[in-house]
Formats: structure tokens, C-alpha cells, sequence
């Protein structure tokens, strides 16, 4: 009956649908295994408590809102101190594989003495250990992975779990740090908002991305209008125009950027080189708008379009529109 | 300034890979090895903020089996000083376990900054940096994308989901280097012939318990071919057709 404990993401004091996603999971790997408890800590400025129902409605056991004015924002030395103390006991932590997480399950991991298994695509348990499927090698290669004996760390990739209710009534905490944030080493001097409101990568149902093939930076907004078209899209790049400026570098997929896996991906004007599919090939479906027949994006791609984006972008853009309007 | 980086040898992922005969590993025949990118740029970083200082020693450590040696060299060639190899016949899988090695081995060097990659290409597990860094008790960075040291301090800038954070810390500390950040130089000729006079220490890596196995290594499931739906402006009705009724996504 293994008893989990989830770290369940919030950005500026709400929750994040990777939190969810990290729940569900949980609840699916105790009911398996015949049924543990499942706790879903979360980190926020006070008021984070009367926000974490949904964890509840997602499967968890018992929430616990750790509150301090500084958690605004992440505070690496401060968090994994008190995650480490909640996870005492523990054999499975689980996070969402964020930028978060990156930086807070490695400290938890030596802190616990457990190792580490990151950005899982599904996770199972196997005895005392922790079997779990991973993308390596640039996303060429898919290894199966056995961690153990538990307890075990393990990050779930973000999008890779679908939230599903399965209501637990509501049991909750409030908790005050392990440790003084004001005491941590790093310092947060400024917080740089690329485009408020904007849509994360991790977290949108879908991405259009725009390569090269858009030829200038100012018809990047061909690309934002098919992403506003749709209503819940992100805007991606390749790696050929974050070099260029055309884009910020954090709008950037693949295998030196962000490793994304939406509903649906449509590259715009980008060739399909192996280190852009790297972050992208395990999308749910894949749009491929090329001029060039050839273009190696077209052979991961579930349907293509060959021909020129600036003519083809803004006909799908207003199909789109009025596909939506007649939801 | 007093620089370590921790560097990895991965293969070439440019390879087309096929799966060892044991179904665990990679087939390594013909495969082509260099430094891990992410590691390279944490060279590349390293080396100029020394230049910057106009004086420092950057220091590259790899664990693995003598054929690490030869990524050693690389880095010794970019610029390096000295380099390090903690001997280990394979490379385990596990990245707690070899974050204690490197751990050990970063412990009493007396350095003031220790760099790493965000993650390594073939594992993509971003563990050992953050993991060496709590053991060793130092202020840890993870995932930089840019970082200026001026005496004792460091700032660093940080991409995180939708936003970046501009963080202020104390050296020594440990920085794990996201792509952005400097892109790694050739090695020069005449750097290629100072490297092999440079200094490269062999060391047994003390990796205790490894508790990560491959169990498996596949190849990813095949996407079913995709089509070509039509040409032009034209082909748009289909598609947000079959985005409708096929895909489900619309
Ligand atoms: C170590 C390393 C790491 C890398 N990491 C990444 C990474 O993380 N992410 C990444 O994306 N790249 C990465 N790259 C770069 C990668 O190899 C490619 O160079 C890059 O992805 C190409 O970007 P692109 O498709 O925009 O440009 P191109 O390859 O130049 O492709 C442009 C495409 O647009 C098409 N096109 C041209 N005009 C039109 C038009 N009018 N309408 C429609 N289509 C048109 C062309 O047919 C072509 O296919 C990396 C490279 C290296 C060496
Ligand atoms: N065998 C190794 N030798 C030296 N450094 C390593 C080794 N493996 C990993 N590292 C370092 O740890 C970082 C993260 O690796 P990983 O946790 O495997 O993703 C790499 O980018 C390297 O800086």
C-alpha cells in the first residue's frame, strides 16, 4: 500500500494544470497497488489553502498548503526542505517535469537518499521498485527504466496524463516552511514576463510553431493569429529563428529547448530537422505547412500541407475561426 | 578564478541508433562520441569568464571508461587547464550515483564556481548538477541561461516556463548551463597540440550503490504515416476537416 506524495505545481498562487495531471497520476499508481494514501503538497503566498479543492476532486487524500508571503515564487532551498520532511516515510514523490522540478526533485532526491527517475512518460510499480518509460537520447530512443529499492523520486512529463476526477473529501492542511525562504542562498532579483497571459508550452492543448520558412520576424504574426485563432495555442520556434531573435530563446522546442507534447502541433515553414522533432514527435497529432514536398517534417507529420505559409497560415487562420464559432 | 565542469561523453546524435544485442543499450560499433552539448557550453562559459579575469584555471572532469579520455582532450584543446577522469567501466544510469562521485571528487578541489550540463543528450535525466550541488552543501543554479561573475557573487539568469528570473547568489556555487548561453568554440590547432601536454589525472570513481537499471531500449513506436492532404490555400477545408472529425482536436 504505498503512500504518495505528490508536489503539486502553482504559479503565482494558483494552481497549475500540471498539478492535476501529477494527482491523477498518484491516485492511478495507489489504486493499483491496492490503495495508499495520496498527499499533494502545494507552495504559495497565504491564501494558497482555500485554492487546493481540485486536488481533493483529483484524487488526493489530504492537501497541504505550505503559505509564506515569498512563495510567490520558487524558492528551491526553502521547498525541497520542506518536501523532503513531508516525504519522511514516503516510498514514491512525484512532481510534473517542469522547470520547477528541474530544480527542486534532484535536492529531495539526495535529501531522501532516493534516486531519481525524470520526465517519465508512464510510471508503474513493480515490487519495491519503480518501473518507468522514458524519452533519451534526444527523444530517438525510448528506454525503460527500473528505480528501487523505493523510496524513489520520480517527475511525470507534462501533458503525458490526462486530469480525471476522482473526488476524495476534502482534508486539508496549512503548513509554514521547514526552513526560512529568507535565509536561501539564490536570490530573485527580477521576474521577466515575456507577453503577459500568454499560454505556457508545457501546459497548452496546442502549439503552432513558425521555422524559418517564415522568412521575416514580422510575419511571426501570422503564427500568433492561427494560435489566437484556436483560443488555447502557444506560439513555438525552431532554434534557427531563436538565434535569429525572431523569437525569445524560452519559445524554443526541441533538443536544446523545450520538450512539449500537445493535442495537436503545427509547424509553419520549419524543415523537421532531428533536433526540432526532439522536443515535439511525441505531440498527439502533427500539422506540417512546408512548401517543399521533401521537407523531413512532412514524415512525422499525420497531415501536411505543401505550400507557402504566408498564403496558406491565414486561410487556416480563418477556417479555424469559423470552426470555432460553431462550437 | 578556480572553474570545474563536469562533462559527459555521449554519442553523436546525429547517429541513426540501433539497439545492442542485449536490448538494454545502444549498439556503440561505428558510433561517433564528443562532449554532451549542454557540457560543452559549460566549457565554453567557463573558459570565458577566465578570459574575462585575464587569469583562472578551469578544470574538466568526466567519469567513465578510458575512452573518456578522448572527450578530456577536447576540452583541454577548447582551453581547459587540467582534466580529471574518475575511472568507471560503464556509466551507470542512475544520476544520484554519480553526482556522489563527482562529489567526491569536487569536494575538496577549492573551487569557486562548478559547472555541469542541464541535462546530459542520452540520459536527458537533469539530475547530477542540482544532486552535487545539495551534497556538497553549495547555492545551486539550475538551468542558466546567462551568468556574470563579478568577485565573490554571481548573477544568472534563468528561463522558466513563460518567464525568466534574474537570481543573485554567493560563490562558490553550482551552476547547471542551459543552451543560450555561449556557443562552444573549435578547438584551434595549436590548442589540440597544447592538449596533449596538459594534465589528465585518473582516478577510481567511487559510485557506491547504483540503484537506476535500463530494463529496456526501444526504438519509438512509428508514427503511422501521415499524409499529404493537398497543395495551397486550397487544402485547407480538408484539413480542418479531418482535424475535426478525424483528429478529434478542433
Ligand atoms: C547541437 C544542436 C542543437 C540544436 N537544437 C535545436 C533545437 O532545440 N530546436 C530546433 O528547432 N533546432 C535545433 N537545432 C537546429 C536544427 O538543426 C535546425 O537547424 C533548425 O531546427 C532549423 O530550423 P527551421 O526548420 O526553422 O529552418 P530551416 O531548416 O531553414 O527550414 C525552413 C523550412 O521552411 C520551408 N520554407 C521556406 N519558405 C517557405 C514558405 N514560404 N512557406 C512554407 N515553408 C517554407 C523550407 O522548405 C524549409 O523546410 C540544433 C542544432 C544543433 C547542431
Ligand atoms: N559521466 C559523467 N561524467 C561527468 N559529468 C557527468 C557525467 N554524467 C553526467 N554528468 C554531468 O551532469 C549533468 C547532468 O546529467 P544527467 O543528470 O545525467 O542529465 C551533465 O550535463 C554533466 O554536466
Amino acid at each position: 500500500m504505498p503512500n504518495i506524495l505528490v508536489v503539486a505545481e502553482t504559479r503565482g498562487g494558483e494552481l497549475r494544470k500540471v498539478a492535476l495531471e501529477a494527482v491523477t497520476a498518484a491516485r492511478a499508481l495507489a489504486d493499483a497497488a491496492g490503495g495508499g494514501e495520496v498527499h499533494a503538497l502545494a507552495f504559495g503566498p497565504p491564501g494558497l489553502a482555500g485554492k487546493l479543492g481540485p486536488l481533493a476532486a483529483h484524487g488526493a487524500d489530504r492537501v497541504i498548503a505550505c503559505e509564506h508571503a515569498a512563495y510567490a515564487r520558487a524558492d528551491g532551498e526553502s521547498m525541497s526542505a520542506t518536501i523532503a520532511l513531508r516525504a519522511a516515510g514516503f516510498p514514491l514523490v512525484l512532481f510534473s517535469a517542469t522547470a520547477q522540478a528541474r530544480d527542486l526533485a534532484p535536492r529531495v532526491c539526495v535529501k531522501l537518499d532516493a534516486p531519481l527517475l525524470s520526465d517519465c512518460l508512464t510510471v508503474a510499480l513493480s515490487g519495491q521498485s519503480v518501473v518507468a518509460t522514458h524519452s533519451t537520447y534526444t527523444a530517438k530512443l525510448v528506454a525503460t527504466l527500473k528505480a528501487g529499492p523505493m523510496p524513489v523520486v520520480v517527475s511525470v512529463r507534462p501533458s503525458a496524463v490526462t486530469p480525471a476526477e476522482k473526488a476524495r473529501p476534502l482534508s486539508a492542511e496549512t503548513i509554514a516552511p521547514a526552513a526560512d525562504p529568507a535565509a536561501s542562498r539564490v536570490k530573485v532579483t527580477d521576474v521577466v514576463t515575456s507577453g503577459g497571459g500568454k499560454i505556457d508550452l508545457g501546459e497548452a492543448p496546442v502549439i503552432v510553431s513558425g521555422g524559418r520558412g517564415l522568412k521575416e520576424k514580422a510575419n511571426f504574426k501570422l503564427v500568433e493569429e492561427l494560435a489566437g485563432a484556436f483560443g488555447n495555442a502557444a506560439v513555438g520556434a525552431t532554434r534557427a529563428v531563436t538565434d535569429d531573435g525572431w523569437r525569445p530563446h524560452e519559445d524554443q522546442i526541441g533538443q536544446t529547448g523545450r520538450l512539449v507534447s500537445p493535442d495537436l502541433y503545427v509547424a509553419v515553414g520549419i524543415s523537421g530537422a532531428i533536433q526540432h522533432l526532439a522536443g515535439m514527435r511525441t505531440s498527439r497529432t502533427i500539422v506540417a505547412i512546408n512548401k517543399d514536398p521533401e521537407a523531413p517534417i512532412f514524415k512525422v507529420a499525420d497531415y501536411g500541407i505543401v505550400g507557402d505559409a504566408l498564403e496558406v497560415v491565414p486561410a487556416l487562420t480563418a477556417a479555424v475561426r469559423e470552426a470555432k464559432k460553431g462550437h | 578564478m578556480k572553474i570545474a565542469v563536469c562533462i559527459k561523453r555521449v554519442p553523436d546524435m546525429e547517429s541513426r541508433f540501433k539497439i545492442a544485442a542485449s536490448g538494454t543499450a545502444i549498439d556503440e560499433t561505428g558510433l561517433k562520441y564528443d562532449i554532451s552539448d549542454f557540457d560543452a557550453y559549460a566549457v565554453e562559459v567557463a573558459l570565458q569568464i577566465n578570459e574575462k579575469a585575464g587569469a583562472g584555471e578551469t578544470t574538466v572532469i568526466c567519469l567513465g571508461p578510458d575512452a573518456v579520455q578522448e572527450t578530456i582532450r577536447k576540452a583541454l584543446s577548447m582551453g581547459a587547464e587540467k582534466g580529471v577522469q574518475l575511472r568507471a567501466d560503464a556509466v551507470p544510469a542512475d544520476s544520484l550515483a554519480i553526482a556522489r562521485a563527482l562529489a567526491a571528487e569536487l569536494k575538496d578541489g577549492g573551487y569557486e564556481l562548478i559547472l555541469f550540463g542541464k541535462h546530459a543528450l542520452d540520459t536527458m535525466t537533469g539530475g547530477a548538477g542540482t544532486m552535487a550541488a545539495e551534497l556538497l552543501g553549495l547555492p545551486c543554479l539550475t538551468a542558466a541561461s546567462r551568468l556574470e561573475v563579478t568577485g565573490a557573487r554571481a548573477t544568472a539568469r534563468r528561463e522558466l516556463e513563460g518567464a525568466a528570473e534574474l537570481l543573485e547568489f554567493p560563490l562558490p556555487a553550482v551552476v547547471t548551463i542551459d543552451e543560450g548561453i555561449a556557443r562552444p568554440r573549435y578547438p584551434s590547432l595549436k590548442g589540440i597540440m597544447a592538449a596533449k601536454k596538459k594534465p589528465l589525472d585518473v582516478k577510481p570513481a567511487q559510485l557506491g550503490s547504483v540503484r537506476v537499471s535500463v530494463e529496456k531500449m526501444e526504438l519509438p513506436a512509428e508514427r503511422p504515416p501521415g499524409r499529404i492532404v493537398g497543395t495551397g490555400p486550397d487544402a485547407v477545408p480538408e484539413l480542418v476537416r479531418l482535424l475535426q472529425t478525424e483528429a478529434k482536436v478542433l
